[in-house]
């Protein structure tokens, strides 16, 4: 099977979905041209400018023309380049497309993809690299989503396209170059997460770019006789209570870690859930609450390393006070 | 102007009776909703009444009935329309049923939005009434996109969008009307113009000539009327909505009028002079009607009788509103969201 990239993927699958329902649509910034991340490469010349729409930077109403677009029978794919530059279209995903269909009584369906890129994206600072997911999770009506891998991210966005509702998602800008396999069988649905590595003393979820840190964390934890067990959670709204809650009652422990900053971020969110369903020690790592810097020592600052990852991993399983009466 | 047998041109007598219908239909809703909300907001310290049957903010059109009626009058079912958080005048003028409106502004499961929405969210999607919006100017970039989408789709539809002198000061403003024009879109923006922005008079927080020279400096066609005299508001709409239909792109009304109630319905507006308010009373744009129908002959007793119908319409709408049920405390999980229905925490 041939290997295509992250941005590849998420292409084949708008392609794909353009092909076959003649009511999807993109729209943004630059789009025409291939997007800024050659997320859109080819689409301009196969389905035209009609279909393909170059916007000015207007960003209120890039979102909210795709509501009106959505409310009269189109299905919009909205590119915001980043998140950060989506907290200036904050009222219309917030008050107007995740509000709609509830506020006017079910009359309306918003059926829009908002492409929300998120992480850190190195050299970028403070206003192109935050990872603002917990926001959009807070707000009812959305789906959330957060592809870690080329396969998910053709799937998920095909998955987020035929979506009904309106869908953050939420790719990660250094990812877009990573290859992997996209299978021809579509199996990834929206809310259902997946296990990245499979694991006994601890469960470990994730998601986005940092699946793959934690995947490499827990090899190194393995090497240590620490057996890891990472879900890439994909989905963060619904996210996959069933299978975090039936993982983390087999391994008994849970630490959530995400490239977001820490406090107030979705971690916290789950592993209140797990405390609350299960009793079970927990713990979140994420990013001190400072805005991502520029000079690499700084940035680095807000990086979550393999290294780190697998430091606190082991802390946290050393001073489980349950493993310290078995020793 | 001949006599025309066009049932798009009715004669003018007949054609200015279904306006002055209409604003008489408006006026008596506006008029019903004001009674019933009484005590219905907290205000100044004070807590809300909750016997009141239309709860929290309420914003009035009165006043403002003759934009509404007019503009409306040159759409079709099939057209679409975006109001602002006083949305009514647009809402019934547009084709909505005033018991099921009446229901919504109560609450009640029967109205428009199943109770979920009041006035300022107020909507009927089944007349092509997108939606009545909390947010000032938001409403722009809705109707921009469903403008859009009826461009690809190549639909005949059109869509009037409705915002405040307020609106011309927030971004989606210039962002709506230069997307507009850049792509060609069949809208009608009409700038309902009332003066004020909430309780500050507009004039003195918008730089430069205001609405229509904003247009103008995007290539935007913009006619200012008196946005009280319906039938100057008719002509002109029927003017820009024709150039719309011939694929003219966007334009753009802006309409004179003037709030006779405060921004809410307990606001008692004391921020502005009386005489202010009394030249107002004066223009109002029923009494512009009543005058221009009196000229052309039309005997005072068929107004009283236009009058006595609106309000027995929306007498029998309260009554309806009264007695309808509320919705059950399932529907706060209803409408929400399909992907993860049931995960509500």
């Amino acid at each position: 099977m041939a290997l295509i990239s992250y941005a590849q993927a998420a292409c084949q699958a708008l392609a794909e979905a353009m092909r076959s329902d003649p009511r999807v649509i993109a729209l943004g910034e630059d789009v025409g041209h291939g997007g800024i991340f050659g997320q859109y490469r080819g689409l301009r010349q196969e389905f035209g400018a009609a279909r393909i729409i170059d916007t000015p930077i207007s960003e209120a109403t890039i979102m909210g023309a795709a509501v009106g677009m959505a409310l009269t029978g189109l299905r919009p794919v909205v590119e915001m380049r980043v998140v950060d530059f989506a907290l200036c279209a904050i009222d219309e995903i917030v008050n107007q497309a995740a509000k709609n269909r509830y506020m006017f009584g079910g009359q309306g369906r918003v059926p829009l993809v908002a492409r929300l890129p998120i992480g850190i994206w190195s050299g970028s600072a403070a206003q192109h690299s935050q990872s603002l997911e917990a926001w959009f999770a807070h707000i009812p009506g959305l789906v959330v989503v957060a592809p870690a891998t080329p396969a998910d991210n053709c799937e998920l966005l095909e998955a987020a396209i035929a979506c009904d509702d309106p869908v953050i998602y939420m790719e990660h800008k250094e990812l877009w170059g990573l290859k992997g396999e996209v299978p021809a069988q579509r199996t990834a649905t929206l809310g259902t997460a997946r296990i990245a590595c499979p694991g006994a003393d601890l469960t470990l979820v994730t998601w986005s770019k940092l699946v793959h840190t934690a995947v490499e964390a827990a090899a190194q934890a393995a090497r240590q006789g620490i057996s890891v067990e990472v879900i890439d959670l994909r989905t963060l709204w619904p996210w996959d209570r069933d299978m975090v809650l039936a993982s983390a009652a087999r391994t008994g422990r849970l630490l959530v870690a995400h490239e977001a900053v820490q406090a107030a971020g979705f971690g916290a969110e789950i592993a209140a859930t797990v405390a609350e369903e299960l009793g079970i020690p927990v713990k979140r790592v994420g990013a001190p609450r400072v805005p991502v810097g520029y000079a690499r020592t700084l940035e680095d600052v807000a990086r979550l390393s393999a290294e780190e990852l697998l430091q606190e991993l082991k802390r946290f399983v050393e001073r489980d006070p349950r493993r310290q009466t078995q020793a | 102007m001949p006599a025309s047998t066009s049932p798009a041109t009715p004669a003018p007598i007949e054609h200015l009776l279904g306006l002055y219908r209409m604003m008489a239909r408006v006026r008596a809703f506006e008029n019903a909703a004001e009674e019933t909300s009484r005590g219905g907001v907290a205000v100044f310290g004070s807590t809300a009444d909750t016997v009141a049957l239309v709860r929290g903010p309420l914003h009035l059109s009165t006043g403002q009935e003759a934009v509404a009626a007019g503009v409306c009058a040159n759409l079709a079912r099939s057209d679409y329309l975006t109001s602002t958080h006083r949305g009514h005048g647009h809402t019934l003028a547009k084709g909505a049923d005033a018991t099921m409106m009446m229901c919504e502004l109560f609450g009640r499961a029967s109205g428009t939005n199943q109770g979920k929405g009041g006035s300022m969210h107020i909507a009927d999607f089944s007349v092509g009434m997108l939606g009545a919006n909390g947010v000032v100017a938001a409403g722009i970039p809705i109707a921009v996109g469903a403008a859009h989408s009826a461009k690809i789709r190549g639909s005949n539809s059109i869509v009037a969008c409705f915002f405040g002198d307020g609106a011309i000061n927030r971004g989606p403003f210039l962002e709506g009307l230069n997307w507009a024009k850049i792509f060609d879109l069949p809208v009608l923006f009409v700038c309902e113009d009332n003066r004020y922005s909430a309780t500050t008079a507009t004039d003195a927080m918008t730089a430069g000539a205001g609405a229509a020279v904003r247009a103008r400096s995007m290539d935007i066609a913009a006619e200012t009327v008196d946005g009280n005299d319906v039938l100057a508001v008719d002509r002109v709409a029927r003017e820009l909505v024709a150039r719309i239909r011939a694929g003219g792109g966007p334009q753009f009304l802006h309409a004179l009028t003037y709030r006779l109630k405060g921004h809410v319905s307990v606001d008692p507006a004391t921020y502005r002079e009386q005489s202010e308010v009394d030249g107002a009373l004066a223009s109002d744009p029923l009494k512009i009607a009543a005058q221009q129908l009196a000229a052309l002959g039309v005997a005072a007793g068929r107004l009283a009788g236009i009058d006595a119908e609106a309000h027995a319409e929306i007498e029998a709408a309260l009554a309806v509103a009264r007695g309808a049920p509320w919705p059950q405390v399932d529907a706060a999980y209803t409408d929400v969201q399909d992907t993860g229905r049931g995960q509500w925490h």
